[in-house]
């Protein structure tokens, strides 16, 4: 028995209002939301309504637009067996959001993979580390802005001897 | 040519901690490269005598950019590079990928082609576990049992690639259907192949599953509970191991899942030896649901009849002008997709496997991004290390399944 349809009607009826835009897209809740509501928001999205499996943060890069990224997260309650996407825009000059670490220990790493791939800043995630890059990498690669061929290698490339 | 010394080579990481905090335990770095860790992963560990501390867990050596790269290629030619996230279960990662581009473009997948990819989502599924197992047990010494199951997986690469013309990287998902159809006798030796996996897979658990030494390894070892395991983000055989019975394949059916008859096995308390026990039993299950699929399949096209996706026939491509353009358009214009998101999951081998894409309209996708369970498990892997034995490292690794492809993209 599925009552994951209800439940997204109930979480769009209750939160609906904090929310800057509201909408299903193939079956995902979609919440657009300013950056200082995310905290309270998922909080209660954990507590009142059951969404306790914090799956992925990611951003996508809008590079004509502003405010430029959209930082995405999803979520998925093992109960109802229904998702949610939040959404909210940062600006490239200040690009912070609260991090979801109390709440979830699996933002944890993912936080810092979204941190290095995007440079989005997570407030109160004091392990921002390089991830899947290395220490000393400069910039952010999945910026649009960040050429493909852009090479920073660890260890100086060798002449090849004739 | 002369190497610069090593000491001037800058570290790659950062360690969390370089002093212990008890006095007399010491710092080890285990990996990247080590011939037990399953992978390549590089773990920092406070060692006290023989017990492991707190760890500092490291991955990123596979990383290649494969979502960078994405962004400069087609929505069709990017599907080889879905094949290497989890290359143990490559057609899962091809299906779930296709499955959220056809979200986008709203496209109904024909019955046939929805039961074959559910049919070869359950044989790679099988392939995956075996792998995991056999190079668990044989990390723990067990090579007769390794032997064994890494015999069967040949047979299912040899098999596999009889359809798709590749053994591990099969690229054989199309957007809205398959590359091809099945070839003759092809589902002949599916069932002589699943005959055999029951030979030998019982054969593996006459050899471990009672076994005093296997047991005192794996048992109370890696031990992790349910809301634990929910709240650093595990999912797949892990989050069962503990218990609880999620599994995308009931709770939210996809593909053919709803009209198949299965069972979602469980452990009792998620230590080493109920992983092991919870894949052994997915391979049953995926058996029977095999089987139960060869009585489902029926004639019919593979593919969707969409000229938006579908390549025409190739002999429509030599003899029709309208034909020769289409797959012109489609090789080098890519598919069409329109602009919007889709966020597609499926029960990979490991857990949830999901595809996050962002389309602006036409050929190349915006974004693409893949929620990758090993990556999501090696979070919170600590967990499952510290307070052990330096030597439960290596089963406990081994239990997790950490591919690096797919950890690391």
């Amino acid at each position: 028995m599925n009552t994951g349809g209800n439940l997204l009607d109930r979480v769009q009826a209750s939160l609906g209002a904090q929310a800057l835009e509201t909408g299903m897209a193939h079956g995902i809740l979609v919440l657009q939301i300013a950056p200082e509501s995310l905290a309270p928001m998922v909080d209660r999205l954990k507590r009142e309504f059951g969404f306790d499996l914090f799956l992925d943060v990611t951003a996508t890069d809008w590079p004509q637009r502003r405010p430029r990224f959209d930082v995405v997260y999803h979520f998925y309650s093992t109960r109802d067996f229904v998702r949610v996407r939040l959404k909210t825009r940062v600006e490239e000059a200040d690009p912070t959001v609260d991090t979801l670490v109390p709440l979830y220990g699996s933002a944890r790493y993912m936080e810092r993979e979204c941190h290095e791939m995007y440079g989005i800043r997570f407030r109160g995630n004091d392990d921002l580390r390089p991830l899947l890059l290395y220490e000393g990498f400069v910039g952010h690669p999945l910026r649009k802005d960040y050429p493909k061929q852009k090479e920073q290698p660890l260890v100086p490339y060798r002449d090849v001897q004739p | 040519m002369s190497l610069p010394p090593l000491t001037t080579l800058p570290n790659p990481i950062r360690p969390a901690f370089t002093k212990g905090l008890t006095p007399g335990s010491v710092i080890v770095n285990i990996g990247p490269s080590h011939p037990a860790t399953h992978g390549t992963i590089q773990i920092v560990a406070e060692i006290s005598g023989e017990r492991v501390v707190r760890t500092d867990v490291h991955c990123g050596y596979l990383h290649r950019g494969f979502e960078k790269e994405c962004e400069s290629h087609t929505w069709h030619t990017l599907i080889p590079y879905v094949d290497r996230l989890n290359y143990c279960s490559a057609l899962i990662n091809d299906f779930a990928y296709c499955e959220a581009v056809e979200k986008l473009m709203g496209i109904e997948l024909t019955p046939r082609c929805r039961h074959l990819r559910t049919l070869l989502a359950e044989y790679s599924r099988i392939a995956d576990h075996l792998t995991c197992v056999a190079a668990a047990l044989m990390e723990m010494g067990a090579m007769t049992a390794f032997l064994y199951l890494v015999t069967i997986r040949d047979y299912v690469y040899e098999h596999i690639a009889d359809l798709t013309g590749a053994r591990v990287t099969h690229s054989y998902g199309r957007i809205g259907g398959l590359a091809r159809d099945l070839p003759d006798g092809w589902l002949k030796r599916l069932e002589e192949i699943l005959d055999q996996m029951d030979t030998f897979v019982d054969r593996v658990h006459g050899l471990v599953d009672r076994n005093r030494i296997f047991i005192d390894r794996m048992r109370d070892v890696g031990v992790i509970a349910t809301a634990e395991a929910i709240n650093w983000g595990f999912t797949g055989p892990i989050l069962r191991s503990t218990g609880a019975p999620r599994d995308l394949r009931k709770d939210t059916p996809y593909l053919s899942y709803g009209e198949l008859e299965f069972e979602i096995p469980v452990g009792i308390k998620g230590d080493n030896y109920d992983r092991y026990y919870v894949r052994m039993r997915e391979i049953d299950e995926s058996k029977h649901m095999i089987r139960q699929l060869i009585d489902l399949l029926q004639p019919g096209p593979v593919s969707v009849d969409d000229r938006r996706c579908t390549l025409p026939d190739k002999e429509a491509v030599y003899t029709e002008i309208e034909a020769l353009i289409n797959h012109f358009k489609l090789i080098m214009d890519g598919p069409q997709v329109p602009a919007g998101e889709a966020y597609s999951a499926h029960e990979g081998a490991n857990g949830e496997l999901g595809f996050y894409l962002v389309s602006v309209g036409g050929g190349v996708p915006w974004k693409v991004h893949c929620r990758s369970p090993s990556f999501v498990h090696m979070g919170g892997v600590h967990k499952m290390l510290d307070g052990y034995q330096l030597a439960d490292l290596v089963p406990t690794f081994g239990s997790i399944n950490m591919i690096g492809g797919e950890c690391d993209r």
